[in-house]
């Protein structure tokens, strides 16, 4: 440049008035780096109770980190998908090329996490989902950016399957809803399930609130056993129709992520008896449980958490342990995802390892819905079905 | 034969909840020409106010038309603060106005009840299955909505058809000009009128509460079918909504339970698993649009309601 541009001083005494101001409030934002997080779930609509559990389980971890991370403050910018798979990209695009985040935490639903996959990929940008385990992402999906807190979808329903064979159920139907999840947690029972699959249904996601011409199917088909997944509120339509439908005692229902801590509140006593799968129970013996458990009760007022929070309060040290290894150089990703690939943090379940697709190897518990003394519903561990169990995708996965 | 006829049952049931709120949208649609979008915030409200008041009273039967009478309530306050000012505009400034109360309305029952989502628990006595034929069980509580929609079927058909203030609505419907320069309070009869229509679509939502859900937006997809009812019966004909309601149900229901097994004949079994829900659940808009190819106005025409 030869010429310097002529500016008269009219104009340049403001800019040097916004620049002495951007000078004097920016040194917090210039010389201390924060840890940014991108955080997508559903916050609002029926199932915003899900994406409020999972918001506060991960602001308790962020509380037992002492908000810093690496010696970084920690910023969470929390965004909504209204579980809707365009909803969810659009925000997880937002959050990679305006918020420009380190991580992204979150999503509850597999299409919408599907949906935002290639955005977070293709910008190098580390996804953890905390709940969503869609079977594509464990196999020809799975990719260097994205670690898994929760489970591939196959597996818990594959557990129930197990267990419908010790209990020695010869015919079963299966009911679930139609997208990518449903589609799944119908194939992994049936993989495991020794017995025959005398029908299947997939209802219209997640409109679809009226159960009544499927129950009426499921009863005309005298199966020994119903599996049933559906997740929110959902579960608490379908097993009130269940029930009213004078199908309990009847015939069984097993189930996968349709009773939790985000619904039996009100499902109550239709929920009794009902048997489900999960990696965690809220009564898991180890302290890292015992603690949060225990603060996320205090905090919240009696309310208690849920997988969906269990998961998402891992996430957080997940991302932790790799922030920390780095000692906060955010860019080191090689060395993250090393760190990340060891699982290298107390787990609320309990110690689990990374398969090379990034899924943990963990096991698996029968849980069973009880009153406790005070006359409230919980969850509580009755036993463990399979131990390390590894999902059955994971050879299709390219990585090495 | 025993499944068909369950079938059925549910198929009718499904119908008849439909009329409950497409009855007083067709009113509100076709008397007052209104497009009310809102009409889905009423239904949650219905709902939301039975699960609050029959927890208070301790008692459904207490509760449900404490309820019903809320909803009324609501509904006209609602016409004398906001319908009002959209009387004699176009479509597209109700369809603007009405869309702004359904955000209002959530927003106003999320600072309220929050965003969890209610249940409306029954009494223990209507909580059952009752056989209906032999050998067939069907849910009590389904059987109650039946019978009690068809009352109300009735109820309106007399109400409209047979009394003078129903006789006042129709002429209000021709030309409400004449009918107030005949000393009639044309105004106030438009709001009794939207009063009916937000208690029935109340009636709807707390009828529908114990089985599917308590919940914020719970009418907004349940609405787009009452619009498919009162297009296929006719714009304002509560005749046609009935019908139509029961064509919508039918249709529905049967294409879900049958439709899939149809497929599987056709299709490989993944293949059709994967579509017939999509496809079932096109059934109820390939239905309208036959009806429209057929009979544009819809299978009652407001002329002859």
């Amino acid at each position: 440049m030869t010429h310097l541009p002529i500016v008269s001083t009219r104009h340049l005494m403001p800019l040097a008035v916004a620049g002495a101001l951007a000078l004097a409030a920016s040194p917090a934002a210039a010389q201390q780096k924060t840890v940014k997080i991108g955080f997508i779930s559903t916050f609002s609509g029926p199932t915003a109770v899900i994406g409020n559990d999972m918001r506060n389980s991960f602001e308790l971890a962020l509380d037992h980190l002492g908000r810093k991370m690496g010696g970084l403050p920690v910023e969470v910018i929390y965004e909504d998908d209204q579980q809707k798979p365009e909803a969810g990209k659009q925000k997880t695009d937002k959050l990679i090329e305006s918020d420009k985040v380190d991580f992204i935490v979150g999503y509850i639903w597999s299409n919408v996490l599907l949906a935002s996959l290639k955005s977070a990929v293709d910008s190098k940008t580390f996804l953890i989902t905390s709940n969503a385990g869609p079977s594509q992402l464990a196999g020809e999906l799975c990719s260097p950016y994205v670690f898994s807190t929760s489970w591939q979808n196959d597996q818990t329903p594959q557990v129930m399957g197990l267990y419908m064979n010790q209990k020695g159920v010869k015919t079963a139907f299966l009911i679930g809803p139609n997208y990518a999840a449903g589609k799944d947690m119908l194939a992994g029972v049936a993989s495991t399930f020794k017995g025959q699959v005398v029908g299947q249904e997939l209802t219209k996601w997640p409109d679809q609130l009226d159960f009544s011409a499927e129950l009426s199917k499921a009863r005309a088909a005298r199966p020994d056993a119903i599996f049933v997944f559906y997740p929110g509120a959902a579960g608490v339509q379908f097993l009130t129709q269940y029930g009213q439908a004078g199908l309990k005692g009847q015939i069984p229902l097993y189930t996968a992520f349709t009773i939790d801590e985000t619904t039996l509140p009100r499902q109550k006593d239709l929920a009794l008896g009902v048997p489900g799968a999960q990696e965690w129970v809220n009564d898991l013996p180890n302290d890292e449980n015992k603690r949060f458990v225990a603060d996320y009760i205090k905090k919240h007022s009696g309310a208690r958490p849920s997988f969906y929070g269990a998961q998402t309060y891992d996430a957080a040290n997940l991302v932790n342990s790799a922030v920390v290894a780095v000692k906060g150089d955010t860019s080191k990703k090689d060395e993250m995802r090393a760190e990340m690939e060891k699982a290298n943090f107390k787990s609320v379940r309990g110690n689990f390892k990374y398969g090379k697709n990034h899924m943990p190897i963990q096991n698996f518990y029968l849980q069973d819905v009880v009153k406790d003394a005070d006359g409230n519903f919980v969850l509580k561990t009755v036993a463990t079905i399979v131990e390390n169990d590894q999902d059955r995708f994971h050879d299709k996965c390219p990585m090495k | 034969m025993i499944y068909f006829i369950e079938q059925c049952l549910n198929g009718v049931q499904l119908g008849m909840l439909l009329f409950l709120l497409a009855a007083g949208l067709t009113l509100i649609f076709g008397i007052m020409d209104l497009v009310n979008l809102a009409h889905g915030s009423l239904y949650m409200l219905g709902a939301y106010f039975a699960a609050t008041l029959v927890a208070w009273t301790d008692s459904f039967l207490l509760g449900v038309p404490l309820a019903l009478l809320a909803t009324l309530v609501v509904g006209m306050a609602v016409e004398v603060v906001a319908m009002r000012r959209l009387y004699g505009r176009d479509h597209l400034d109700h369809v603007l106005g009405t869309f702004g109360l359904i955000l209002f309305f959530n927003e106003l029952v999320r600072l309220i009840w929050g965003p969890a989502g209610m249940t409306l628990f029954l009494p223990s006595w209507l909580n059952a299955a009752v056989p209906v034929l032999p050998g067939l069980y069907y849910p009590l509580y389904r059987v109650v909505i039946i019978v009690v929609t068809i009352l109300v079927a009735l109820f309106l058909y007399g109400l409209v058809m047979r009394t003078r203030l129903g006789m006042l609505i129709r002429a209000g419907a021709s030309n409400r000009e004449m009918v107030g320069a005949l000393g009639i309070n044309i105004k106030l009869l438009y709001t009794f009128v939207f009063g009916l229509g937000a208690a029935l679509a109340g009636f709807a939502g707390l009828m529908q509460a114990p089985i599917l859900t308590v919940q914020i937006g719970m009418g907004e997809n349940i609405l787009i079918v009452a619009f498919v009812v009162i297009v296929i019966g006719g714009i304002g004909s509560i005749r046609g909504a009935f019908v139509a309601s029961l064509f919508v149900g039918m249709v529905d229901t049967i294409g879900r339970a049958f439709f899939p097994d149809l497929l599987r004949l056709v299709l490989s079994k993944e293949a059709a698993a994967t579509a017939a829900p999509a496809l079932s659940s096109m059934m109820i808009y390939l239905l309208m649009a036959a009806v429209l190819v057929l009979r544009p106005e819809g299978l009652f025409p407001a002329a002859n309601r």
